[in-house]
């Protein structure tokens, strides 16, 4: 166990701090995918509800590590064999990216529309018949009671999609489990190496809830 | 409540079932390693490393299952003593076996080389400065670039498998890869993977050797070693490579 920490400790934490950066451009796009498609799926416009439900059903439909390896390897061979357009190339962290965004996003929106629907029809109709437009309506009155009911479903998604990075570690990402593995296969400590890993997942988790739990807290309060 | 029981009871059992049975060898292997170990047309699992052991266990008079795990988790499951052994073009190096590997003699001599896209402008390892390479983990393919990275300036990204290896290659994710010579020359000639074998780019090489993770099952290993040398008196490991390399 010291052995594995003193020799690839730095490796290993290096890997967490990939892993992060991996969760990090993942959710962040994923909250704007499932801010946009989320209201959309509100609106009164068919086509609007149409497109968000395709979108969601979708990426619901379809595991991650299928959609990983569709975005690293099929889109680049689409475009550029199957469509000879030439060209395209995609990182590990891009195709990542995107794949934690879509990924979080289709379920991010659910979360959204569901934290939408639990508000009242009668605030929107009342903000409405005080004469403040839909939209103004919808920012001032409705989202802000949304947010509140959405925080403890959102912070759930998030800890998902952190831990969904470890599904990226097969198109060759070299986040914590992708390299834990090259620990493995050189040491052949698996009980060492995978007990390291978890603990090291566990306590980025721990924080995460905290600080959840923080800002759930401020949020409940004042508004 | 009896009901209960009785279903919960009989998954169990059912569970245990395929346990309890297995008094043969349990082999793993890599899933797609090319001419060695893969699935052919008819989702058989064919390949040299397949046929070695099928006639070696013929000669010797053993049973086994044999199943592709993939590379890293073969390794993982006999470590695990999930698997008894393994055959999956594992070349036998003095740093395996000092950190658990027991090998078998060699059934085949391999080598280690870069291969890069059809028409690619890479003609060495100069050419690779701050371009990024695909390898397998935990293969003496990842430690030759390994060596090379820092020499050279390359980052080294790792697969699970060697076709993941190749595709990353192919789709321009990766500048180059290395693998084994035979694994990459059968895939670009059976294959047609659109790759070429960048002259001048071997190393020195090893034997494969089949392995097992544990010294109880040197019996398996000394079956192996006696099994490859009546075959290869016979002719019958002439003719399994004859069939896969000729």
């Amino acid at each position: 166990m010291t052995r594995i920490i003193s020799t690839y400790g730095q490796l290993l934490a290096a890997a967490m701090g990939q892993t992060l950066l991996l969760a990090l451009y993942g959710l962040f796009f994923a909250c704007i995918i499932g801010m946009i498609v989320g209201i959309m799926s509100v609106l009164h416009s068919r086509v609007c509800r149409a497109i968000a439900a395709v979108f969601v059903n979708l990426i619901r439909g379809v595991p991650m590590i299928v959609l990983a390896y569709f975005i690293f390897f099929g889109v680049p061979y689409l475009w550029n064999t199957i469509l000879g357009f030439g060209g395209l190339t995609l990182t590990a962290l891009q195709a990542g990216s995107i794949c934690l965004a879509l990924n979080c996003g289709a379920y991010m929106a659910e979360i959204i529309r569901a934290g939408i629907e639990s508000v009242d029809v009668g605030q929107m109709e009342a903000a409405r018949s005080l004469g403040l437009p839909y939209w103004r309506s919808m920012y001032r009155v409705v989202l802000p009671q949304a947010i509140r009911t959405m925080i403890p479903s959102i912070i759930n998604q998030f800890i998902i999609t952190l831990k969904d990075t470890s599904i990226l570690s097969v198109i060759g990402f070299p986040e914590l489990v992708n390299t834990a593995k090259n620990v493995v296969a050189a040491t052949f400590m698996s009980f060492q190496t995978w007990a390291i890993v978890g603990a090291m997942y566990l306590i980025v988790i721990l924080l995460l809830q905290r600080a959840a739990k923080v800002l759930e807290r401020r949020l409940k309060y004042g508004s | 409540m009896k009901k209960l029981i009785a279903v919960v009871l009989t998954a169990v059992m059912l569970l245990c079932a395929g346990v309890a049975l297995a008094e043969d060898y349990a082999i793993a292997t890599d899933t797609a390693f090319r001419p060695f170990e893969y699935t052919d047309e008819t989702g058989t699992l064919v390949g040299i490393d397949v046929e070695i052991l099928a006639a070696v266990a013929e000669d010797q008079g053993f049973t086994y299952t044999i199943e592709p795990l993939g590379w890293d988790a073969s390794i993982a499951a006999c470590q695990a003593g999930q698997k008894d052994g393994m055959i999956a073009g594992a070349s036998i190096t003095d740093a395996r076996k000092e950190s658990g590997w027991i090998f078998s003699d060699g059934y085949y001599n391999a080598t280690q080389s870069m291969a890069v896209a059809q028409g690619s402008s890479i003609a060495g390892f100069e050419d690779l400065k701050d371009l990024s390479v695909a390898v397998k983990i935990g293969t003496m393919s990842k430690d030759y670039a390994d060596s090379l990275a820092g020499q050279y300036g390359f980052t080294v990204t790792t697969f699970e498998s060697s076709p993941d290896v190749y595709q990353a290659v192919i789709g321009g994710q990766c500048a180059a890869c290395f693998d084994d010579t035979p694994i990459m020359a059968d895939y670009i000639k059976s294959n047609g993977v659109p790759l070429q074998l960048v002259d001048g780019t071997a190393n020195e090489g090893a034997d494969y050797g089949f392995a097992v993770f544990s010294p109880d099952k040197q019996e398996l290993v000394d079956k192996f070693n006696a099994g490859l040398k009546n075959i290869k008196a016979s002719g019958k490991y002439d003719e399994i490579l004859a069939k896969y390399l000729g």
